[in-house]
């Protein structure tokens, strides 16, 4: 069968690192082609040497057979190449139309001509009914919208191999689906599809064939209809994964976080980001809060931790109000956070791993006397946290926090957390960026949390880890909380309706 | 692990050592090329002269040093303090004068305290003064997110404006348009120095070090040192950590005012001859703490010799004045290495690419 793409024994080298080592891809022309790999396998390092970004040491590229150098991005857009982005390339204040057009625009006499090319774009929208209008702003219209634009911008190219990162990643479950009709439309008209995902599901439901990295390495090739679920994950970890989390059964306690009638209006707009948000969260009991990103989950959390003021409502923390008590002393009463960015809100990058696994408490006397800091004492504890928490580094307590992998900057962000014994937990997207193991690691400390009858509050946008993880689900939706239901009585389906903003659940009031 | 990590740290001293070094090489490159071009015939010897500076004239030369390397070590203190914490302190030059002429006033007008503890006094109103003219933008930044560069050079100009304006009221000598002379006792104690080093040398210098130490003890060894440098390399980790940003900068930018206006207080309080001008002047002191903290790359032991350094070119530029240069050119080339000495971070970064590079190399 005829290869469109041809990448033959790819290497790429950082320095010592190699990020690509003797890769080989084939795809087929006519298929959805699907790259699994955990974060780090060289996924995108392959794909940027495929787009122009980065020169390969060793290897060859074939383009329908004919072999070819790859320079930079425009070079790969003369080939036919194009990507999809997981952080979408879009000037937010230009039009759809204007964004499709930009870098290719016709002009008459140094005026743009843009008749021709509205048409061509309403035509391809039509075919592949994506309901778009050419004059909407792209700051007007929704995440899913902005990516069929990408889409859009290849096909107004007349690109005919078309890579996807992660396209699903900021998805709700129908709008992945209609991405997933979408790209076998695509297909069907001949074009090829390098499809970048971690989600088996998807690669199940929409793949031809899959090509699996591990580490940099070259795994392997499969069909996917011939390939079970497990089968790929294991090709990708290199072991067997148990995704499955065992929780005990245990009937929450009391209340030990409680957040009443919450409402935060943005600086900018004065809409409110938060709308009459309440609930309680109680001992023994992980509560999910379900959406897609964007929709005031943030904002929540900074409401509860105290990281942004709130306008109105309370948060009473194991029956203490503590609405306006400081972010120290909210830590001090047993709050601990987990938060989404680990490198603005987490780590102090420059400090050693060491100073970071003190932050929340180099000022208690067992790290201080009279104002001044007791290394000794310091570094123990941070032996000691190394240890438990299995904290990889090159050089122990004393590497720099900027030169760790994200998996194990986070685990030293969860074990200074975790191990202050506190009685609830807020954690906003703890595993996003992390590999399998880590992911499993991660999840056994909250739920070790929860067997232990603290509180759990977890903010998550994978569905799959909402409903393995969850005792209770609240979903969010443009800062109201629209549902609140058990995981054991919903389908993803249903979760994504909520999200989506088509349904509300009955008790969301409560 | 023990040993590794050692090497590691040399090797970083190391690198911060030459990048300051080879700025320093940069500047006198250049300063040779202006004076080559300015007179031919004497560049040589001129250029010799620069780099002998303070250890030409003997002892008295190195005393004259270390009496011009004072208050800019002071100044180059507090730019780095402030640095340190994240802030860009470029009001030095208004502590500094506000710093000075507290000094000054209390050392012409208080003469009714006892004499030993005059000069001590007037060291303290220095401090508080030019803690002062720091607190404003701190509080300015903290509360109300003004830039504090901003707030800052607008300090510099009230400060100027407003002791000339309270020179010509309090203790003006009108004859030559500068401030009185201090009484005796507001003079720092020689101590016996300066029979050996000079007429200029007292106790400055260890004035200086002794708050060099303070400082680096404070920014290594304690809390709120620790606090600080989590403000400086990331707000908003520190704010979630709890740590409060506010207090932290109003705090910062006091500690760097006073040491910025006891800078001022040694500079003058020497029985030197140097006066307070009445003159519509931005002190220079203030930026050269700039320089003094960039090539000392922040770190209080690196101002030390940075300070020290800038003593010594600028002692050398004196000299110049023997030979046949104009006395421009002079305050160019100093400036020119005090410039370049600015470009030591650009050349700790290209050190490291460079590093980098022979080890890719080698390893392939």
């Amino acid at each position: 069968m005829e290869h469109v793409i041809e990448m033959n024994h790819i290497t790429k080298e950082f320095g010592n690192f190699k990020a690509n080592d003797d890769i080989t891809l084939q795809v087929r022309k006519g298929e959805i082609h699907a790259l699994l790999g955990e974060n780090g396998a060289g996924k995108s390092t392959l794909m940027s040497v495929l787009f122009g970004l980065y020169q390969a040491e060793k290897g060859e590229i074939k383009i329908r057979g004919k072999e070819v150098k790859i320079n930079n991005p425009n070079d790969a857009n003369n080939l036919g190449i194009g990507m999809v982005h997981q952080h979408f390339k879009l000037v937010h204040n230009f039009t759809v139309l204007e964004s499709i057009v930009l870098g290719r625009e016709v002009t008459k006499n140094g005026f743009l001509k843009m008749d021709d090319a509205r048409k061509k774009v309403i035509e391809l929208s039509e075919r592949y009914k994506f309901k778009i209008d050419p004059d909407a702003y792209i700051s007007d219209i929704t995440v899913g919208m902005q990516q069929r634009v990408e889409i859009l911008k290849m096909l107004y190219c007349d690109n005919e191999i078309l890579i996807f990162d992660e396209p699903t990643a900021v998805l709700t479950p129908q709008e992945i689906e209609e991405l997933l009709k979408v790209m076998k439309q695509l297909v069907s008209e001949g074009k090829s599809i390098i499809f970048i995902t971690h989600k088996l599901n998807e690669i199940k439901e929409a793949a031809d064939r899959c090509s699996v990295l591990r580490k940099g390495q070259y795994i392997g090739t499969v069909n996917v209809s011939e390939t079970t679920k497990e089968e790929m994950s294991e090709m990708m970890v290199g072991r067997k994964v148990n995704l499955e989390v065992d929780k005990k059964d245990i009937e929450p306690g009391e209340p030990v976080l409680e957040v009443k009638n919450m409402t935060i209006k943005s600086k900018h707009t004065h809409k409110n980001v938060v709308h009459d948000v309440s609930f309680k969260v109680r001992k023994g009991e992980i509560v999910c809060i379900a959406g897609i990103d964007g929709n005031g989950q943030s904002e929540l959390v900074y409401g509860i931790t105290g990281l942004m003021p709130i306008d109105e409502g309370n948060v009473v923390l194991k029956g203490k109000d503590v609405t306006s008590e400081s972010i120290r002393q909210r830590c001090l009463d047993g709050m601990a956070h987990i938060p989404e960015d680990r490198h603005k809100h987490g780590l102090v990058l420059d400090y050693s791993l060491e100073e970071n696994l003190v932050l929340q408490s180099y000022f208690k006397p067992r790290f201080q006397k009279n104002g001044f800091l007791k290394f000794g004492a310091i570094s123990e504890y941070a032996r000691y946290l190394i240890e438990k928490f299995d904290i990889r580094s090159g050089q122990g307590e004393n590497s720099v926090t900027r030169g760790m992998s994200g998996g194990n900057q986070q685990k030293a962000i969860i074990a200074r957390e975790l191990d202050r014994d506190p009685d609830i937990v807020i954690a906003v997207q703890p595993v996003r960026g992390l590999d399998v193991g880590a992911i499993e690691y991660i999840h056994k400390q909250l739920v070790k949390q929860r067997d232990n009858g603290k509180a759990v509050l977890l903010v998550s946008f994978e569905l799959d880890e909402v409903m393995t993880l969850s005792d209770r689900i609240l979903v969010m939706y443009e800062g109201e909380v629209v549902a609140d239901v058990k995981p054991s009585e919903v389908t993803v389906n249903e979760l994504g309706l909520y999200m989506a903003g088509t349904k509300r659940g009955a008790g969301s009031e409560s | 692990m023990k040993v590794k990590k050692k090497v590691k740290e040399e090797n970083k001293k190391l690198i911060n050592f030459s990048s300051s070094v080879l700025a320093i090489v940069a500047g006198l490159i250049i300063g040779f090329l202006i004076l080559l071009f300015s007179n031919p015939q004497q560049a040589l010897t001129g250029f010799l002269t620069i780099l002998k500076g303070g250890f030409a004239d003997g002892a008295s030369g190195i005393g004259q040093m270390f009496y011009v390397a004072t208050p800019i070590i002071m100044t180059g203190l507090s730019v780095g303090f402030a640095f340190k914490t994240g802030l860009f302190n470029i009001g030095a030059s208004g502590q500094f004068t506000m710093g000075a002429f507290a000094a000054i006033f209390v050392g012409i007008k208080w003469g009714w305290l006892p004499g030993e503890i005059h000069w001590m006094v007037a060291l303290l109103a220095a401090a508080l003064l030019g803690a002062l003219w720091g607190l404003v933008p701190g509080i300015l930044k903290a509360f109300l997110n003004v830039n504090e560069v901003i707030a800052s050079i607008m300090m510099n100009y009230i400060g100027m404006y407003l002791v000339n304006m309270m020179v010509v009221k309090n203790i003006y000598d009108q004859v030559k348009n500068q401030s009185m002379p201090v009484i005796a006792s507001a003079n720092l104690p020689k101590a016996g120095l300066d029979k050996v080093l000079g007429p200029n040398m007292n106790i400055g210098i260890f004035i200086a070090i002794l708050f060099v130490i303070v400082i680096y003890i404070l920014i290594e060894k304690t809390t709120f040192g620790y606090e600080l440098k989590a403000c400086g390399q990331n707000p908003h980790a520190s704010k979630y950590a709890g740590i409060n940003a506010k207090r932290n900068i109003v705090l910062s930018m006091s500690i760097a005012g006073a040491l910025a206006g006891i800078g001022g207080a040694l500079l003058y309080l020497a029985g030197s001859g140097k006066y307070l001008q009445v003159l519509d002047m931005i002190a220079p002191e203030g930026f050269n703490g700039i320089s003094v903290a960039l090539l000392g790359l922040s770190h209080p032991i690196g101002i030390l010799f940075a300070g020290l350094f800038i003593g010594h070119i600028t002692v050398g530029g004196y000299n110049l004045q023997l030979y046949d240069f104009v006395i421009e050119v002079i305050d160019i080339i100093i400036a020119v290495i005090i410039y370049f000495g600015a470009f030591a971070l650009l050349f700790k970064n290209i050190i490291r690419t460079f590093i980098k590079k022979v080890k890719e190399d080698k390893s392939v």
